[in-house]
C-alpha cells in the first residue's frame, strides 16, 4: 500500500470562490488566512527593502534619485520616507504577525488536534477573517490616499494633530483587525474550554494548544484597549476631545499607556503561539516527550499574565515618572523567566533525542538561537539605566526583530512546512526548502546582527539619512536584507512548486507525531472526524513507527487495520 | 409543569437554572433603593468621603447585577472568576496609570501656566451677545457667526 | 469509514443519538453546546470590561488631577435626568432577566411582553440623552474640539439668547481668577466634556446595539422559537443588556455625582 491522496477532501469538495469565500471550515478559513497573511507579508517585505535601500548610505540610496519618483526635494524625500518605515511596521504588525499563527495555523490545526470537526463559533470564525479583509482594505486605503507616516506607535499629540497623512483609515483599519483578533481569541478559547475529547485533559493537550490557549486570553483581554486607544485616537483627531493633545489640555503620556497596555502584551500574541509551535516541533523532529511539558504549559499563562504588568519598559523616556519606570523596570524581568524556561526545556528535550532534521525542525532550531538572542537583548532593555541610552536606537530595532522576525516569522513558516503536507497533501523537496531556510537565517543574521552594534553606538531609529560612522553597518544590514529576501523567496518557491507539476503525495503522518491532527487523512476530509478519537499523551511516540511503503509513520496498534484513521494515542484504551 | 414548581431557589431547568420572580423583583428594588441612595449621598457632603461612598454603593450594585441577574451565583465558578479577573486587570491598569500621572502633573502645569497668556481664556470671559442683534463692538467672531445661523432658524 | 469516503453530508446519520433540531452539527451535546455559547458571551464581556476600561483611565486620571474642577463640571449635568434614567436601564435590566426566565420556561406570551418592556426602557434612555445631548449642545458644553464649544481654546462660542444660563455662571465663577488659572479651569472642563461625550456616547452606542438585538430575539420569539431547550439566544442577549446596565451604574455618580 502506497500513500496516496484521499479522493474527495476539505479542498475539493465543493469548488469555486463562494465556496471558499463563504466556508465555514476552519481548515478552509486557515488556509485562506495563510496565504492573505503572506499576500501582505510580501507587501509589508516591499516596505522594508525601500527602507534598507535607503539605508545602505549615509546620504541615501533610493529617496534621493528624487527625479524618478517626482519629487524635488530632500524633505519630501524623508517624508516618504516615514511613510515607507510606517506602512513596514503597521503592516507587519497588525497584518500579520498578529493573525499569523492564532489565526492561520490556529485555524487549520487546532480544531484537529482537539479531534473536533470545527471551532466553538464557525460563523464567527468567517467573520473574524471577513473582519481581517475589510481591516486589508483600510490599509491599502491608507496606503493609496494620503499613506501613513506616525510609525506604527501612532504617538500623540503628532498623530492626532499634526500628521496630514491618512491616519483615520490607519486606525480603523488596525481597530478592525483587532477586533477580528479578539474573535479568533475568543473562539479559540471556547473550542479549547469546551471541545476537548474525550480522555483529552489539560495536561494532555499538545502544547501548542497550551500556547494558542494564553495567546486567546491576552487576545481577550488586551486587544480591546488598542481598540479603544484608536478610537480615543480616531475621535480625538475629529472632534478633538483634549484626551491626549496638550494643546487641549491633554496629555499624550496617557495615551502612551493606553497603547501599550495593549501593545506589550501584543508582542505575545505575537510570540507565544510562535513558541508553542517550536514546542511541537522540537518535541516531534526529537522523538521524545517534550522535557518539562508542565512547566512550559504553564510558563505560556504565567508571560500571559505577566505581559500586563511590564507595559511602561516602553515608555523610559517618554515623560512617564521616575517611580513608576523602577517599577516597570523591575518587573519586567519576571516575564523573561518563563520565556527562559521554554528556551531551556527545549534544548534539554533536544538532548539524547533522535533528531531528524527535516525542513521544519531547521526552523526549530533557527528559532532557538535567534530568540535567545531576541529575548536576551530585552533583558537590557528592560534595565532602566542601559535603556536610557538604548532607547529609540538601532538596538532596539534590532531587539523586536529578532523576536518578531527571527522568532515568530521563523515559527510560522517552520509551521507552514510542518503542516504543509497536511494542508494540501503534498511534499515539498527538502533540499530547496532547507536552502531557503539557511539562507533566510544567514540573510537575517546578517541584517540585524549589525544593528546592534549600530544602535549601541547611539544611531537612532527612524531617521533616513545618518552620519558616516554607521555606514558600515547600514551597507551589511542592507545586504543582509536582501539575502534575506532570497532565502525567503526561495522557502515560498518550494511551497508553491510542490503544489505544481508533478505532486508527490504526502502521507497521513510523515513526522511521526502523536497528535490528533495527524491521525486523518492529509489532505484531511471536510469534517475531520466522524468521532473524536480518543486520546492519550500528545508525545507517547512509541504509538507510532516507521512504514516505508506509506513512506510515513503508522500506528502500532492500528484501530479496525485502518493505518489512516488509527487511534495512535489510545493504544491502551483500544 | 406549572410556573409554581420553579419558583424554589436550586430548580435546575433544562440547561440554565430558573431564577423565581421573588428574587429578580427583590434585586429590581434593591438596585432603585441604592439608586435613591446614592443621589442622596452624591448631593450631601461626606468629608471627603463622596468618592468613596459612592463607588461602593455603585459596586454593590454591579455586584447584585452579577450575582442574580447574570446568573453568576449559579453559573460555572468559572465565569466568575474570569470576570473578576478582568475587573483586576482594570485595577492594574489604573493603578499605574494614577499613580504615574500624579507625578509629573506638576510639570504640566508649569507648561500650562508658561503658555496660557496665547489662550483667549487668558481674559475674563466676555459678556453673551445681545440675541438677534449684531450689536455695534462684538468682537466674538464665532459669536457673531452663531448668532447668524440662530437668525435663519426663526 | 475510511477518510476518504468521509462524505460531508452522511456524517449526520452514524452518530449514536439522535441531533436534536437546534445542536449544530460539531457539537456533540445540547449541553456542550450550550456550555460553549455561556463562555463565549462571557470572554465577550471581558472584552467589553476592558475595551471601556481606555476611557475609565482616561476619566480617573483627570479626575484626579482636578478633583475641584470635576465637581464645577458636575453641577452641569442634570442629576434628575441621569437618576430617572438609571432606573429606566435598572428596570429594563429586570425585565431582560425575566425574559431568560420566560424563555426558560417556555412561556412565550409573556417572554415577549418582557423584551418588548425591555426595548422600550432602552428606547427611553436613548431619548432621554438625546434632551440632554440636545441642551448640552445648544448651551456650547461641548469637547474642546469642536466649533460649538465654549471651551474651543481657538475661537471659543459664546451661547446667546436663552441658552445663556450656564456660561454667565461660569463667566462668574472664572471672574477673579488670574489668567493662568482661569485658562486651566476652562480646558479642564473642555476636557470633562470630551471624556463626558465620549463615554456616554460610546455607552450609547452599545444600547443601540443592543436593541438592536433585543429587537432580534423579539422577532425569533414572536415565531415562538424559544423553550426549554431553546433559550441560548435570549440568555446571551440579556447578560450583554446586563453588562451595558453595568457601565451605567458606575457612569452615572461617576459623572453626575461629584460633590
Ligand atoms: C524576553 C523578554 C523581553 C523583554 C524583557 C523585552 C523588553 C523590551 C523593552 C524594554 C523594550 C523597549 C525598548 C525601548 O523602546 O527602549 C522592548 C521593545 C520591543 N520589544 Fe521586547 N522584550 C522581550 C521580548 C519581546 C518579544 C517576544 C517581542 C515580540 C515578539 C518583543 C517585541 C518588542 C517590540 C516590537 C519592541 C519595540 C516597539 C517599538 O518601540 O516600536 N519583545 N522590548
Ligand atoms: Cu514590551
Amino acid at each position: 500500500m502506497t500513500t496516496t491522496t484521499p479522493d474527495v477532501h476539505y479542498l475539493n469538495h465543493e469548488k469555486g470562490f463562494k465556496s471558499w469565500f463563504w466556508t465555514l471550515d476552519h481548515k478552509r478559513l486557515g488556509v485562506m488566512y495563510m496565504w492573505s497573511v503572506i499576500a501582505a507579508f510580501i507587501l509589508g517585505g516591499i516596505f522594508a527593502l525601500l527602507v534598507r535601500m535607503e539605508l545602505m548610505e549615509p546620504n541615501g540610496y533610493v529617496l534621493e534619485n528624487a527625479a524618478l519618483y517626482g519629487f524635488s526635494d530632500k524633505l519630501s524625500a524623508a517624508d516618504l520616507y516615514n511613510h515607507f518605515f510606517t506602512l513596514h511596521g503597521a503592516i507587519m504588525v497588525f497584518l500579520v504577525i498578529i493573525p499569523g499563527i492564532p489565526a492561520a495555523l490556529g485555524n487549520f490545526a487546532l480544531p484537529m488536534m482537539l479531534g473536533a470537526k470545527d471551532v466553538a463559533y464557525p460563523k464567527l470564525n468567517r467573520f473574524s477573517y471577513h473582519l481581517w479583509l475589510t481591516g486589508a482594505i483600510f490599509f491599502v486605503m491608507a496606503l493609496v490616499t494620503k499613506g501613513l507616516d506616525t510609525g506604527w506607535t501612532f504617538y500623540a499629540p503628532y498623530s492626532t494633530s499634526h500628521s496630514d497623512s491618512a491616519v483615520i483609515w490607519a486606525t480603523m483599519g488596525a481597530f478592525i483587525l483587532g477586533f477580528s483578533s479578539i474573535f479568533t481569541g475568543l473562539n479559540m478559547l471556547v473550542t479549547i474550554h469546551k471541545m476537548r475529547p474525550d480522555g483529552m485533559t489539560w495536561f494532555k493537550m499538545p502544547l501548542f494548544i497550551w500556547a494558542i490557549y494564553a495567546t486567546a486570553v491576552i487576545q481577550i483581554l488586551a486587544t480591546p484597549v488598542i481598540g479603544i486607544a484608536l478610537l480615543m485616537l480616531t475621535v480625538e483627531r475629529t472632534l478633538g476631545v483634549g484626551i491626549f493633545d496638550p494643546a487641549l489640555g491633554g496629555d499624550p503620556v496617557l495615551f502612551e499607556h493606553i497603547f501599550w497596555f495593549y501593545s506589550h502584551p501584543a508582542v505575545y500574541v505575537m510570540i507565544l503561539p510562535a513558541m508553542g509551535v517550536v514546542s511541537e516541533l522540537i518535541a516531534n523532529f526529537s522523538r521524545k516527550p517534550i522535557f518539562g511539558y508542565r512547566s512550559i504549559a504553564f510558563s505560556s499563562v504565567a508571560i500571559a499574565i505577566f505581559s500586563f504588568i511590564v507595559w511602561g519598559h516602553h515608555m523610559f523616556v517618554s515623560g512617564q515618572s521616575d517611580i513608576v519606570n523602577v517599577v516597570f523596570s523591575a518587573l519586567t524581568f519576571s516575564v523573561a523567566v518563563p520565556s527562559a524556561i521554554k528556551v531551556f526545556n527545549w534544548v534539554a528535550t533536544l538532548y539524547k533525542g533522535s533528531i531528524s532534521l527535516d525542513t521544519p525542525m531547521w526552523y526549530a532550531l533557527s528559532v532557538i538561537w535567534l530568540f535567545g538572542i531576541g529575548g536576551l537583548t530585552g533583558l537590557w532593555l528592560g534595565t532602566l539605566g542601559t535603556d536610557i541610552h538604548l532607547h529609540d536606537t538601532y538596538f532596539v530595532v534590532a531587539h523586536f526583530h529578532f523576536v518578531m522576525v527571527g522568532s515568530a516569522i521563523f515559527s510560522f513558516i517552520g509551521g507552514i512546512f510542518y503542516w504543509w503536507p497536511k494542508m494540501f497533501g503534498v511534499m515539498y523537496s527538502e533540499g530547496i526548502s532547507k536552502l531557503g531556510c539557511a539562507i533566510a537565517f544567514i540573510g537575517f543574521n546578517m541584517t540585524f546582527l549589525p544593528q546592534f552594534v549600530a544602535g549601541s553606538h547611539g544611531m537612532p531609529r527612524r531617521y533616513f539619512d545618518y552620519d558616516p560612522q554607521f555606514e558600515v553597518y547600514n551597507y551589511w544590514s542592507s545586504i543582509g536584507a536582501m539575502v534575506l529576501g532570497v532565502g525567503l523567496s526561495i522557502a515560498l518557491y518550494a511551497l508553491v512548486r510542490s503544489l505544481m507539476g508533478e505532486r508527490k503525495p504526502a502521507p497521513a503522518n510523515p513526522w511521526g507525531a502523536v497528535t490528533l491532527d495527524w491521525q486523518c487523512t492529509s489532505p484531511p476530509p471536510p469534517h475531520n472526524f466522524d468521532h473524536a478519537p480518543p486520546v492519550d499523551g500528545p508525545y507517547d511516540h512509541e504509538l507510532v513507527r516507521w512504514n516505508d511503503e506509506l513512506n510515513g509513520y503508522e500506528p502500532v496498534d492500528p484501530v479496525d487495520g485502518d493505518p489512516n484513521l488509527a487511534r495512535m494515542g489510545s493504544a491502551k484504551t483500544v | 409543569m406549572t410556573e409554581h414548581a420553579h419558583d424554589s431557589h436550586d430548580d435546575h431547568h433544562g440547561l440554565g437554572h430558573v431564577l423565581p420572580v421573588k428574587l429578580l423583583a427583590g434585586v429590581l428594588g434593591a438596585l432603585i433603593f441604592l439608586t435613591l441612595l446614592t443621589v442622596l449621598t452624591g448631593t450631601t457632603y461626606l468629608y471627603g468621603f463622596d468618592l468613596a461612598v459612592a463607588l461602593l454603593i455603585a459596586t454593590t450594585k454591579a455586584t447584585l447585577v452579577c450575582v442574580i441577574f447574570m446568573h453568576l451565583k449559579w453559573d460555572k465558578g468559572f465565569h466568575a472568576f474570569a470576570f473578576i479577573g478582568s475587573v483586576l486587570f482594570v485595577g492594574v491598569f489604573l493603578a499605574y496609570t494614577l499613580t504615574d500621572t500624579k507625578q509629573y502633573q506638576d510639570q504640566i502645569r508649569d507648561y500650562a501656566a508658561d503658555t496660557a497668556i496665547d489662550s483667549p481664556f487668558a481674559q475674563p470671559l466676555p459678556d453673551p451677545p445681545a440675541d438677534h442683534h449684531h450689536a455695534a463692538g462684538e468682537e466674538h467672531a464665532a459669536g457673531e457667526e452663531h448668532a447668524e445661523g440662530d437668525e435663519d432658524n426663526h | 469509514m475510511t477518510t476518504a469516503s468521509a462524505d460531508a453530508h452522511g456524517h449526520h446519520g452514524d452518530h449514536g443519538h439522535d441531533h436534536p433540531e437546534h445542536l449544530a452539527h460539531h457539537f456533540d451535546t445540547l449541553e456542550q453546546q450550550f456550555d460553549s455559547c455561556k463562555l463565549g458571551m462571557w470572554a465577550f464581556l471581558l472584552t467589553e470590561v476592558l475595551f471601556f476600561s481606555g476611557l475609565f483611565v482616561a476619566y480617573a486620571t483627570l479626575r484626579a488631577n482636578n478633583p475641584e474642577i470635576f465637581s464645577l463640571a458636575a453641577s452641569f449635568l442634570d442629576t434628575k435626568w441621569g437618576a430617572i434614567n438609571t432606573v429606566v436601564l435598572l428596570v429594563s435590566s429586570f425585565t431582560a432577566a425575566m425574559s431568560v426566565r420566560n424563555a426558560q420556561l417556555g412561556e412565550t406570551s409573556k417572554l415577549k411582553r418582557n423584551l418588548l418592556i425591555t426595548l422600550v426602557c432602552a428606547g427611553a434612555f436613548m431619548c432621554i440623552k438625546y434632551v440632554e445631548y440636545s441642551h448640552k449642545y445648544h448651551v456650547g458644553l461641548l469637547p474642546p474640539g469642536m466649533e460649538h464649544s465654549m471651551f474651543n481654546p481657538e475661537t471659543p462660542y459664546i451661547p446667546h439668547g436663552d441658552h445663556t444660563g450656564e456660561y454667565l455662571e461660569l463667566q462668574a465663577h472664572t471672574a477673579d481668577m488670574t489668567p493662568a488659572e482661569r485658562v486651566h479651569t476652562m480646558t479642564t472642563l473642555g476636557r470633562f466634556f470630551g471624556v463626558y461625550f465620549f463615554l456616554t456616547g460610546l455607552h450609547g452606542v452599545h444600547v443601540l446595539i443592543g436593541m438592536g438585538v433585543i429587537g432580534w430575539v423579539l422577532m425569533r420569539a414572536n415565531r415562538g422559537e424559544f423553550g426549554p431547550d431553546n433559550f441560548t439566544a435570549v440568555d446571551l442577549v440579556a447578560l450583554y443588556w446586563h453588562l451595558v446596565d453595568l457601565v451605567w451604574i458606575f457612569l452615572f455618580p461617576l459623572l453626575y455625582l461629584i460633590h
